[in-house]
């Protein structure tokens, strides 16, 4: 491999990889299409092993009175499951997306800051690895994915479970706010000639929006958790009751948080069902500038309903009526969305390719969810719902109905894009027919059992409740789910390996990563486009003959320079893993973990960009 | 890489505003706890108890002419006036150095002298985490400085072509400033404030 040096400060000279190859080129990668599939593969697994959390949990529940899994392991399980979905899987995926899309939508070679973006995949990847590494190291954390205080103090809760749920999301939080900060800037500053922000495409509006949402949201996360570290590790006082303090401020921040994060899990969603459905019904997006307000009023709505997740703690008449409002009005905005995409679909000529479908099962689900979420907006009739299966219903319609089918009508509307090869159409519908009728009885009848009064994180119940034939119901349908998802591990590696070549663009798409090679060349453009409307590529090939669309380039690929490999970003990670080890068992190490990023960083911040003879 | 963007902005520039309406919401979560516990500890000594207005005044106003200086350190390095530049620099650096040694001065006089810790109670929790998060952020902006005066003084690479490396480190400077002016009124004006005298 070469290398090419570059100087420190007091003459120390370091030396930087050039054209690195095989594993050594994807650990120093600072591509934005390589890190989008490394965090993709990655979150995939991630989604895996939640999966199997899920499957452990049902098949505890799949008759009354089992003792298959112990309580206590049974509180970790429902606890890392719903972690691993929200921060693991839904999370990166969608990141994955934002990385490998973003740039090429908005007509640029690369994001802003490169090394950043690898560095929030290696520091996503730490996260991840602290968080599951709980599993062989005493015990993950139980106090289910909210983490009230005081249950997670270190009087009740002495084991390191809770502290590994403390790190691990810290780690994963400056992973999201690095590649945020990122997402905003690249977006704001890196668009092609043309694009005006009311001609980007909904993805990366609704990108842009998300990651607005999680820079804003995430600080106050970040602080609940130091203040949580602050007193289990060095006996703090913020959620010591004896010395005065509120549990309730733990709720507050933590869904103050918590609420703008539940759209940071739709929103991309629904910006890619907003791309496949005119794709395939080829109509324009009805209402386009209504899309964008209603997800900036989303977000911004988003701010102002967190207390209905606390409509039982007793804040009073007037606080419950105020956000049972407030959580009312944000429903008119997604109603917006959701007539608008029917408003697209409208008339148009449709094509039901899996994408599509997936499109399809997204919205129908998503309004399920969406009417039972408007069912708890109403604080008298939440008191009922409050902690049960029904509550697990309504989250696993919008999040798995919802988020997790947009995520899958991204994965394959884009895959031949990002392999440049076809999937397996006949594995696909198989795919999406399972997974959404097994959503449906898994998660339909839970609304029934919910009803009857099951609470939610119980490890079993009584046979006299009346509950045993939808939970063995359910367990069966939730079998039916993981047969779905291996149908679409199969159809992926296959299709991978062996599908039929895409083309350029095998969907006769709208928006500017259509117009290059699949898969896309490092470069991604040769020539920087010029963007003149709404769906620019699509109009131009509507009004060309087919002969003239591909001018010949005048710009000679060895001219364009692009960023250099770095180890840097990946060293950091280390860094900021083997500090977050030492809060957990000795705080020496953090000291070391903590020298190592400020060597590496400086040692990041001397490096060039490109190589020196590139200007 | 062409070096033009969208909005004529440099990328930095922008991150860095970015990064401050995140930092913003940091404080804010500090702030909020803080105030959210104000008064509803159990235990004693309290704000009244240990905080000396003027001597907090004083170290507020050296923090608010660091900013002064600051301006004037930028000003003169777009104008390539590499001397009056380090001078100006050199005294904010000192003037933060100072506003941190008071901190120091203050925190040893609560904790030897007023038995005022972390664990003491729940303004003790909520008091010195805050301001010890100020206090890392005026430290980071210290050794910012430090790395861009090193720079300027030893390898002569800080000029009004690169004023771009100063101006983040000022945005930061100035948003950690006006965070503090916030934290002096919020948590040491209205911790002693005892309300107006009866007429």
């Amino acid at each position: 491999m070469t290398t090419i040096p570059f100087k420190l400060p007091f003459n120390i000279k370091l030396y930087r990889p050039v054209s690195p190859t095989g594993v050594w080129g994807w650990l120093t990668t600072v591509d934005h299409k390589k890190i989008g599939v490394l965090y993709g593969v990655t979150a995939f697994i991630m989604f895996l092993t939640g999966g199997i959390e899920a499957m452990l949990i049902r098949t505890q529940l799949i008759a009354p009175e089992l003792k298959i899994i112990a309580p206590e392991v049974y509180n970790q399980l429902f606890t890392m499951h719903a972690t691993t979905m929200i921060f693991l899987a839904i999370m990166p995926l969608s990141a994955a997306f934002f990385n490998f899309i973003i740039p090429l939508q908005i007509g640029a070679r690369d994001v802003a800051f490169p090394r950043l973006n690898a560095f929030s995949y290696w520091a996503f990847l730490a996260g991840a690895l602290i968080m599951k590494s709980s599993w062989f190291l005493g015990g993950s954390p139980n106090a289910g994915w909210f983490g009230y205080a005081p249950i997670t103090s270190a009087t009740f809760n002495p084991g390191n479970g809770i502290d590994f749920w403390i790190i691990g999301l810290q780690v994963l939080g400056v992973a999201s706010l690095a590649a945020s900060f990122n997402f905003i800037v690249t977006i704001i500053n890196m668009r092609a000639p043309g694009m005006t922000m009311m001609r980007l495409p909904l993805f990366t509006w609704m990108t842009f929006i998300t990651a607005i949402l999680l820079i804003l949201a995430f600080p106050v996360i970040t602080v609940a958790l130091i203040e949580l570290m602050l007193d289990r590790t060095f006996d703090f006082n913020f959620f010591n009751t004896k010395a005065g303090a509120n549990p309730i401020l733990w709720q507050h921040l933590f869904w103050i948080f918590g609420h703008p994060e539940v759209y940071i899990l739709i929103l991309p969603a629904m910006g890619i069902v907003s791309e496949v459905l005119p794709t395939f019904s080829r109509k324009p997006i009805f209402g386009y500038p209504a899309m964008v307000l209603a997800a900036s009023f989303i977000a911004f709505m988003g701010w102002l309903v967190w207390s209905h997740h606390m409509f039982t703690t007793g804040l009073g008449p007037i606080a419950n009526s105020v956000f049972t409002l407030t959580t009312m009005l944000i429903a008119v905005p997604t109603g917006v969305k959701m007539f608008n995409w029917l408003g697209t679909m409208w008339g148009g000529d449709i094509d039901f390719k899996t994408p599509t479908l997936f499109c399809v099962g997204f919205m129908s689900m998503f309004l399920i969810g969406g009417i039972s979420g408007v069912m708890h907006s109403f604080s008298a009739s939440d008191y009922q719902q409050q902690d049960t299966y029904f509550i697990v219903a309504h989250i696993h319609y919008v999040l798995f109905g919802g988020s997790i089918f947009g995520i899958f009508a991204g994965i394959y509307y884009w895959f031949p894009k990002i392999t440049g090869r076809m999937y397996d159409e006949k594995l696909g519908k198989l795919n999406f027919w399972i997974m959404f009728i097994g959503q449906n009885l898994t998660f339909f009848p839970m609304h029934w059992v919910g009803m009857q009064g099951m609470p939610r994180r119980i490890f079993t119940y009584d046979s006299g409740m009346g509950w045993a034939f939808w939970n063995g119901f359910e367990t069966i349908a939730a079998y039916a789910i993981a047969f779905g998802v291996l149908i679409f591990v199969i159809n992926m590696i296959k299709s991978w390996n062996g599908g039929k070549k895409a083309g350029d663009d095998p969907w006769d798409g709208r928006t500017l990563e259509w117009s290059i090679p699949s898969p896309p060349p490092v470069y991604n453009f040769r020539d920087i486009p010029i963007v003149k409307s709404l769906d620019d590529f699509w109009r131009t090939k509507q009004n060309s003959s087919n002969s003239d669309t591909k001018v010949k380039s005048k710009t000679k690929v060895t001219d364009i320079h692009l960023p250099q490999p770095s180890y840097w970003p990946l060293l950091v990670a280390v860094g900021l893993t083997i500090a977050g080890f030492g809060i957990i068992y000795n705080l020496l190490f953090t000291g070391i973990g903590i020298g190592i990023m400020l060597i590496t960083v400086c040692a990041w911040s001397f490096e060039p960009v490109n190589e020196p003879d590139s200007h | 890489m062409s070096d033009e963007t969208t909005t004529g902005l440099s990328h930095r520039k922008l991150l860095m505003w970015v990064f401050l309406g995140s930092d913003c919401m940091f404080f804010a979560s500090l702030i909020g706890t803080y105030l959210i516990y104000k008064g509803s500890g159990v235990l004693h000594p309290g704000p009244a108890d240990v905080f000396d207005i003027p001597t907090t005044s004083v170290s507020t106003f050296v923090l608010l002419m660091s900013s002064m200086s600051m301006v004037f350190a930028y000003a003169y390095l777009v104008r390539d006036d590499i001397k009056a530049f380090r001078i100006w620099m050199f005294s904010t650096m000192i003037m933060g150095s100072t506003f941190l040694g008071f901190q120091v001065f203050e925190f040893s006089e609560f904790y030897f002298h007023d038995d005022l810790s972390p664990q003491t109670n729940l303004f003790g929790t909520t008091f010195y985490a805050l301001t010890g998060t100020h206090g890392l952020h005026v430290t980071i902006g210290v050794i910012w400085l430090g790395i861009i005066f090193y720079s300027s003084l030893f390898r002569n690479t800080v000029t009004s072509k690169t004023n771009l490396d100063l101006d983040l480190a000022a945005l930061y400077w100035h948003f950690v400033d006006i965070v503090w002016i916030v934290i002096f009124a919020v948590v040491y004006l209205f911790g002693t404030f005892t309300g107006f005298p009866s007429s």
